[in-house]
């Protein structure tokens, strides 16, 4: 089946005319079609822009064009602008909002020949590890337990695009992390994904959540599949005062180098005794892989780490409450008329905001307010750079580091609902990085014994993606990772 | 104008310190590449950025970073080769993105001082805290439709120099003083037109009142007032309104004001307890703005001669008094006029004639400097008529004022109108002969010792002469004549 093949594959049966853009478009439109009703992944289908994309592309490559992603059907978190193309950030507030403008990471896939399937659900503004604040319903993970149709959560923010692309509804899809919503739902899907570094890829056109945190990256079913895509997302862009001014390396070529000799460390405070026997003994086999293939275990420490997640719902939340200031019914999205602006301010706001988004902008509005803003903003920025300085003290002394990507498989919609620290704490091996700016990509390790997925995380210095693209393809040769989610493309229902 | 208010009780001083906001020269603004330009149709001059739709993302903009550090250097200030740029937040409707960017915590320019002069030809120096970039606001039109407010963005995220000066200001007439100064050398650097009709230039007044030798008391600021006058009369009026609420025992509260120009009071606009809660962070989509030394050097170097150092010039150089000079470099076209008058002229008649007849003749016309009808090439050719001796100096007004009329230049004036002086001793000779001929009565009054008399028979041969009598050669032949 088309929808079967990975994103490299694919890209090589549309060069050797195996199969037009168009059959290789269709086929996952069709899956969309089957599947979306169930699992939710797409809040908005672009079936005829999708079809008329992979008409160019046929087109194209009849001309002998040769353009990295010619023809290949993606899906599109739904935080990114797409010019013409409804962009709702998961949020009723922006239920009418249809962008005049393409943010420049998927300008950046049109410009290589991207086709986009649609729009991929999310938690709302991404605040979310389960895609259970999405205003356009929730998410079904297309894993279920062995012997359990109950339905799981994706995981989020970007637990659409996750889903999406482990049910083989779409070759990839653009996601974005802020504190480990493309690591978190890729582990707990299934799949590769990877938060690459802070400035790597411009945040122009990305619906912002936390700005000194949010960074757009790929999530596709094999590593290489995340290299080639980072590849087209990634490059410096004038118009993001924060992106980075590098050359984009070959990720892809990245893939096929040998960690030998490459010094993997592993930071002692990722332990816990809370931690799942079946994710501790995932990690050890993750490291035993690298250690066979040649590569150095040393153990390292990252002292701050404990204080990560306190530090960063502190800073996010705050970042966001200013980010969403502009959703106030004045010139775009959803206007709930009141009496007066006030009024009207606090019917649109109350209206158009779920309750997570409501939590963290009043968090957000707390530790930024007179009186508080030295013992929380200010505290909270200083153990940030804590948190950076353990990362550069580590990488002094290795290459990349390991560790689990989330603390459990995925769970059930519905559960962690009322208890919201338990929710955050999904993020707990995710968010360090995201305080550090640094990369980390979750590849898919194994099953646990209920037969869901599990991701292991590979960490990297600032702007050494090549590392962990590395590493992380060795970790997939080693583990083999071949299960199939139950709810996929070609299964009968 | 005094500093001190007489009240019931005795003598108070007033404490005023002013914050000025100066929009910033530059085609685009802060952060967007949106033209700046006034007047425009509303919402024609907006940008996806100034009206913060999602994903959008400021860019500084390198243009306004300059004029805010020449305007540093040309305030003699220091310039923080480090600074940030940070979010106030708080909603409004013609705020889009419900923070304004400004830098609260770290300015681009420190410390520096304005020296003011005052009416009995003082000067006194006055402190510039600080001066920081931020973006303006839209603006909102409450008086268009029955129950709607309109907004427009044209003004939105235009960058302002926001001008901080000490609590040094102790009079209106001083805060005056001051407000025409930053006006001056803004203007002389180019990096704010300085046009307050226009809104590029308002000023915020904070205003309180003290006993002699006191630490200063609780102030109060009234906002947003748009004109010196103004500024002169809120700060009188403020002043009067504090010493009035501590001479009946009050207490002035800590508020933000209004002033009513028709009125002529202030009025309170929200008090302490109302005052927004800005929740000021570090903007995370900005990087710190890090200066290069060059590139200061740079604009230190190519920054023009400023009014002080032009005063000192026209004192030194040209011998004007500091008065006179004071006047001539208060506009920088005016002060290029008088140097392309003086210019191998004599200094202290071109000054003279500049500030006299070719002021009051801008101000009769209604003409600038700029679109005056007598150039500055032209009026230097007057001086140098008069300086050969072709005219004198009652004929050359008289050219003047056809200069001004008719935009002709004074030589032609003065050969159509044939007033080129008379230097012919045989035709003075006969003038004066007419005119003792014409007052035998005054004449005897002179020789009987009314030495006065002198000049009316100077003013009557020139009358005889239409004027065009050399003053000189006229005197001689009278003084020869009379005492014969």
């Amino acid at each position: 089946m088309l929808t079967d093949l990975s994103l490299a594959e694919a890209r090589d049966g549309l060069r050797r005319r195996d199969f037009s853009a168009v059959e290789l478009t269709e086929a996952h439109l069709d899956a969309v079609a089957a599947l979306n009703p169930r699992i939710n992944a797409f809040i908005t289908v672009s079936a005829d822009k999708a079809r008329a994309q992979a008409a160019a592309a046929d087109a194209a490559l009849a001309k002998g064009e040769d353009r990295p992603l010619l023809g290949l059907p993606l899906a599109i978190k739904d935080l990114f602008c797409t010019d013409g193309l409804r962009t709702t950030a998961g949020s009723r507030i922006l239920e009418p909002f249809v962008p005049p403008y393409e943010s420049t990471v998927t300008a950046n896939l049109l410009r290589d020949g991207a086709v986009f399937l649609g729009k991929a659900n999310m938690d709302e503004f991404a605040m979310g590890s389960s895609n259970m604040t999405s205003a356009f319903g929730p998410v079904q993970n297309p894993w279920t337990r062995r012997g359990d149709n109950r339905a799981l959560v994706p995981g989020g923010s970007s637990g659409g695009s996750c889903a999406a692309v482990a049910a083989r509804m779409a070759l990839g899809a653009t996601a974005t992390d802020t504190g480990g919503s493309i690591r978190q739902p890729a582990s707990f899907c299934g799949i590769a994904g990877i938060k690459p570094t802070y400035g790597r890829c411009s945040r122009w056109g990305i619906v912002a959540f936390a700005s000194s945190l949010d960074q757009a990256g790929p999530v596709a079913r094999t590593v290489e599949d995340c290299a080639i895509l980072l590849g087209s997302m990634a490059g410096f862009d004038p118009k993001d005062s924060t992106s980075a001014d590098r050359a984009v390396p070959d990720f892809a070529a990245a893939c096929r180098r040998s960690v030998r000799g490459l010094r993997i460390g592993v930071p002692r405070e990722y332990h816990s005794d809370n931690m799942p026997p079946e994710i501790e003994a995932m990690w050890q086999q993750g490291l035993a892989w690298l250690r066979d293939a040649g590569a150095e275990i040393v153990d390292v420490s990252l002292p701050h780490t404990k204080y990560g997640l306190a530090t960063y719902y502190i800073v996010a939340p705050a970042e966001a409450s200013s980010n969403l200031a502009r959703y106030d019914g004045v010139r775009f999205g959803r206007r709930v008329e009141g009496e007066d602006l006030t009024d009207m301010y606090e019917k649109t706001r109350a209206e158009g905001f779920g309750a997570e988004v409501r939590r963290r902008v009043m968090i957000g509005t707390y530790v930024l307010s007179a009186g508080y803003y030295d013992a929380y903003y200010l505290r909270a920025q200083k153990v940030r750079a804590l948190i950076l300085r353990d990362f550069t003290d580590a990488y002094a002394q290795v290459d990349a580091l390991l560790t689990p990507t989330a603390p459990s498989a995925a769970f059930a919609q519905g559960d962690k609902m009322d208890d919201p620290v338990a929710m955050y704490l999904n993020d707990v091996f995710t968010v360090p990085a995201s305080m550090a700016g640094v990369p980390g990509l979750s590849v898919p390790a194994g099953l646990d014994g209920q037969g869901l997925p599990l991701g292991l995380q590979v960490l990297g210095r600032p702007f050494d993606e090549e590392t962990v693209f590395a590493v992380g393809a060795e970790l997939e040769r080693a583990a083999d990772f071949h299960h199939l989610p139950a709810i996929r493309a070609g299964v009968p229902a | 104008m005094s500093g001190v208010i007489e009240g019931r009780d005795g003598p108070w001083e007033m404490v005023i310190g002013l914050e000025v906001h100066a929009q910033v020269i530059s085609r685009s603004k802060l952060f967007s590449g949106s033209a700046t330009e006034f007047g425009a149709e509303p919402n024609t001059q907006v940008s996806l950025v100034d009206a913060a739709f999602p994903g959008m993302l400021p860019v500084i903009n390198g243009e306004c970073v300059a004029q805010a550090v020449r305007t540093g250097l040309g305030l003699d200030a220091h310039i923080n080769m480090v600074s940030r740029f940070d979010r106030k937040n708080y909603f409004y409707a013609d705020l889009p993105a419900g923070y304004q960017i400004s830098q609260y915590a770290h300015p681009v320019v420190g410390g520096g001082s304005i020296e003011i002069e005052l009416a009995d030809g003082s000067t006194k120096r006055i402190g510039v805290t600080r001066l920081h970039l931020e973006q303006d606001a839209g603006k909102s039109l409450h008086d268009q439709h029955p129950s709607k407010s309109f907004i427009d963005l044209n003004r939105s995220g235009i960058a302002l120099m926001e001008i901080v000066s000490e609590p040094d200001l102790r009079t209106a007439e001083e805060a005056g003083a001051y407000l025409r100064k930053l006006r001056t050398i803004l203007r002389y650097l180019g990096t704010c037109d300085g046009n307050m009709e226009e809104g590029s230039m308002r000023a915020d007044v904070n205003v309180s009142v003290r006993r002699h030798g006191e630490p200063f008391r609780t102030r109060c600021e009234v906002k947003n007032v748009n004109s010196v006058r103004f500024v002169m009369q809120a700060i009188e009026a403020e002043a009067a309104r504090q010493v009035e609420v501590w001479e009946s025992g009050g207490t002035v509260e800590q508020e933000t004001r209004l002033f009513d120009p028709a009125r002529g009071v202030t009025r309170s606009m929200r008090s302490k307890e109302d005052a927004h809660d800005y929740r000021y962070f570090p903007d995370p989509d900005l990087l710190p703005l890090v200066l290069d030394e060059g590139w200061v050097a740079g604009l230190r170097a190519g920054l023009p001669e400023l009014p002080d150092a032009k005063r000192a010039r026209f004192v030194a150089e040209h011998g004007l008094s500091a008065y006179d000079a004071a006047v001539l470099v208060a506009d920088q076209e005016t002060a290029a006029f008088f140097e392309t008058v003086a210019a191998g002229r004599d200094a202290k008649l071109a000054a003279n004639w500049i500030m006299g007849d070719f002021f009051a003749a801008l101000n009769r016309t209604g003409c600038s400097i700029g679109d005056s009808p007598v150039s500055a090439g032209a009026l230097g050719q007057l001086l140098d008529l008069l300086a050969d001796r072709t005219i004198n100096g009652r004929i050359a007004k008289e050219v003047f004022e056809a200069m001004v009329d008719t935009g002709e230049s004074p030589a032609g004036i003065v050969e159509s109108r044939g007033l080129r002086q008379v230097t012919d001793t045989g035709a003075i000779d006969g003038a004066v002969d007419r005119v003792l001929a014409a007052h035998p009565d005054k004449l005897a009054e002179y020789r009987g010792g009314k030495d006065k008399l002198f000049g009316f028979f100077v003013g009557q041969v020139m009358k005889a002469m239409a004027g065009k009598g050399n003053p000189a050669l006229v005197n001689e032949a009278l003084r020869q004549r009379l005492s014969a």
